[in-house]
């Protein structure tokens, strides 16, 4: 077991593919030809779709986002290995994994622009909407599991958080929880070592995040975060206990920010050039790429080709999201309970009277 | 029909709606082999086992963030807090979560979940046991607020909240729990939420109050019978609450008297002076009076008895407002 190998007291971190583009041999999960592509096409555009939305808030056209540049393995390698019939439990920063399960872009950009139809995504998809409250999502992904178990499914829930996340009381509860249950739960925390302005050492003394789980009683890793097969493979180690009954699994991504917070921070103000430059040297999706080069997958010629079919998606996805009509003031009160109570109706009346023809 | 408690009322409610529905799950501290600080959930986990009354660790944001989880999923959870003035710790759960899941997926997901606990006053408590900050869920859309006042009322509000789509706070008035006794029906008794209850009519002052002032809204206008003849409204959902019957009742009598165990300031019965105002200041007669406590912390068992409302303090309002 991948936990055993590379038990967080150890103080050894899980990596398949290295800087150079090579593999582990023994560690390499032999997906096929297609299934590579897939991934390497999801973390273009999720870099693409990642980029575009932040211009887009430059150009006033969307509102604070959080950028996910330099995270794109961290969140597909998981989705590669989740079923359909899994949930994720997301914080804001899992851009990818949503793309990856089939989450439309146009309405992740619908969310960030403002429209909470940007949340309502395709019926069925078992993906819960993003958290802002940090940490406070962690609980809810366990009474999913709970449920998903009480009625003999077969399905695990995915739950991301990050590493400031991990200081909250809710990762404490949630986590606890899930180790007293037994859970179908995986943690993934992306410790990109920073939350807002805070480097990753102020957060906690322990030296991993991974290491938390041992004293919930269940098993923790520590993945390069930046390598989407490694992340490939803990997830699906992981996710493979979790359907045995044999209970939740804390993997610890470990990652790097390369943009700011939101678009509404400035990490210049607290962090190193040179630290920037560092972890550019490993970024993820160079880096499997070289992989798939040398794999003969890839080259030059797909390269420009997958971008500008991903760039006109992309661009596709921005109309699509900003044709979509602005809600009805109706649509602001329908959703509060079921069905309308008889005092909102009133007040609906009301304001409708008050604001005259903008209602 | 039974002779029953509010807490036989409430348990056997609990029993009957996890027979009715296979969803149905309990979680909570002490809820399981304990069966509940109270009792209330007793015997409970003996027929149901323990994967549907589930003893949880110590901890109430973990309870119902994991409540919100199971009712996102299918199930449909009553958690249950020991006390109101532990419920703090899971407000960040109740109002960033549970209120507004339906809303911000436009319908996708929601949480039909019942977050029970007692409140209240009364009963000589610990600290942090006493609480009454109902105004507290009731400032937030989304959530319903109930509070039952007898073991009847108790019965057929939990069986509604238990079967609402949406999340509802469920107040059991700690006081109440074992104060009396009444006839319940046995089987499905439903009392939709959002309605009052008319205690009783009467033409010259309208009460409104719910929960654990209702025996002592009772009491008061009991004495006063023959004298000022009292309409006397039990409000058992706060929010969203039935302002139609309080409104009408008003408009009959002009006079109003409104009954909140919790502090004075921004409060229910505030909101209920504002409805009246609103929609029944023409029809006034005299000022509309509060009856409440004080701003202040609730104290300790040695001073508690200046903090409480008595029969005594209804009394004197109705016939100030009576006289005006």
């Amino acid at each position: 077991m991948l936990t055993d190998d590379y038990h967080p007291l150890k103080g050894k971190r899980l990596e398949v593919l290295k800087a150079d583009g090579s593999v582990v041999k023994e560690l390499d999960p032999k997906l096929d030809d297609a299934t590579l592509l897939s991934i390497y096409r999801t973390m273009v555009l999720t870099r693409l779709a990642d980029d575009k939305a932040v211009k887009l808030q430059r150009q006033g056209r969307l509102g604070a986002y959080p950028p996910t540049k330099g995270q794109e393995a961290s969140q597909i390698g998981p989705a590669v290995a989740m079923e359909k019939d899994d949930w994720t439990v997301w914080a804001f920063r899992e851009l990818g994994n949503l793309i990856h399960r089939g989450v439309p872009l146009w309405r992740l950009y619908l969310y960030w622009m403002g429209n909470e139809e940007g949340s309502n995504y395709v019926e069925g998809q078992r993906i819960t909407p993003s958290a802002v409250p940090v940490g406070s999502q962690i609980p809810h992904s366990v009474g999913i599991a709970y449920a998903a178990r009480s009625r003999k499914e077969r399905t695990a829930v995915v739950c991301y958080f990050g590493d400031g996340g991990t200081s909250e009381g809710e990762f404490h509860e949630g986590l606890n929880f899930a180790g007293v249950w037994k859970t179908p739960n995986v943690f993934i925390c992306q410790n990109n070592q920073w939350a807002i302005s805070v480097p990753r050492s102020r957060q906690t003394a322990a030296d991993t995040i991974a290491q938390k789980a041992i004293a919930y009683g269940f098993p923790g890793i520590q993945v390069d975060g930046n390598d989407v097969l490694a992340m490939y493979i803990a997830t699906n180690e992981a996710l493979e206990r979790a359907r045995n009954g044999e209970g939740p699994t804390l993997i610890e991504s470990y990652t790097y920010r390369m943009g700011d917070h939101t678009t509404s921070d400035d990490a210049t103000r607290y962090r190193l050039e040179k630290e920037l430059e560092e972890w550019a040297q490993k970024d993820p999706i160079k880096r499997f790429r070289t992989y798939l080069v040398n794999r003969g997958l890839w080259d030059d010629a797909k390269e420009t080709a997958l971008n500008e079919e991903l760039a006109a998606f992309v661009e596709e996805a921005v109309k699509k999201a900003e044709a979509y009509p602005r809600p009805t003031l109706e649509d602001t009160f329908k959703f509060t309970y079921e069905k309308m109570p008889e005092e909102l109706e009133e007040q609906l009346a009301a304001l409708r009277d008050d604001l005259g023809k903008e209602g | 029909m039974a002779l029953m408690n509010m807490v036989q009322a409430i348990n056997t409610t609990l029993k009957e709606e996890m027979e009715r529905d296979e969803s149905v799950v309990i979680l909570g501290e002490d809820v399981g082999t304990d069966g509940g600080v109270f009792r209330l959930t007793e015997g409970l986990l003996a027929k149901f086992g323990p994967e549907r009354v589930i003893d949880t660790p110590l901890a109430e944001a973990g309870i119902v963030g994991t409540s919100i989880g199971m009712a996102m999923n299918g199930l449909r959870p009553i958690a249950e807090v020991q006390f109101m003035g532990f419920s703090y710790l899971a407000l960040n759960q109740m109002i960033c979560h549970a209120a507004r899941m339906r809303n911000r997926t436009r319908g996708r997901l929601s949480v039909p979940m019942v977050l029970r606990m007692p409140y209240g006053a009364g009963v000589k408590a610990l600290e942090h046991h006493s609480e009454s900050t109902e105004a507290l869920y009731c400032q937030i859309p989304g959530l319903k607020v109930v509070v039952p006042s007898t073991p009847l009322e108790a019965k057929g509000l939990l069986t509604s909240a238990i079967r609402d789509p949406d999340p509802v706070v469920f107040l059991e008035p700690t006081r109440s729990y074992r104060m009396l006794k009444e006839e319940v029906p046995e089987g499905e008794y439903l009392i939709p939420l959002s309605q009052a209850r008319k205690v009783q009519d009467g033409k010259d002052v309208t009460v409104i109050g719910w929960g654990a002032m209702m025996p002592l809204i009772q009491k008061a206008v009991d004495s006063l019978r023959g004298k000022v003849s009292c309409d006397v409204l039990d409000l058992r959902t706060l929010s969203p609450a039935d302002w139609k019957a309080v409104i009408a009742s008003v408009k009959d009598t002009g006079r109003a008297v409104v009954v909140q165990e919790a502090p004075r300031s921004f409060g229910v019965g505030a909101e209920i002076v504002a409805r009246i105002n609103e929609k029944a200041l023409l029809s006034l007669e005299a000022p509309v009076e509060r009856v409440t406590a004080p701003d202040v912390t609730v104290p300790l068992p040695k001073g508690e008895d200046y903090y409480y409302i008595s029969p005594d303090r209804i009394i004197k309002a109705i016939m100030r407002t009576a006289s005006y």
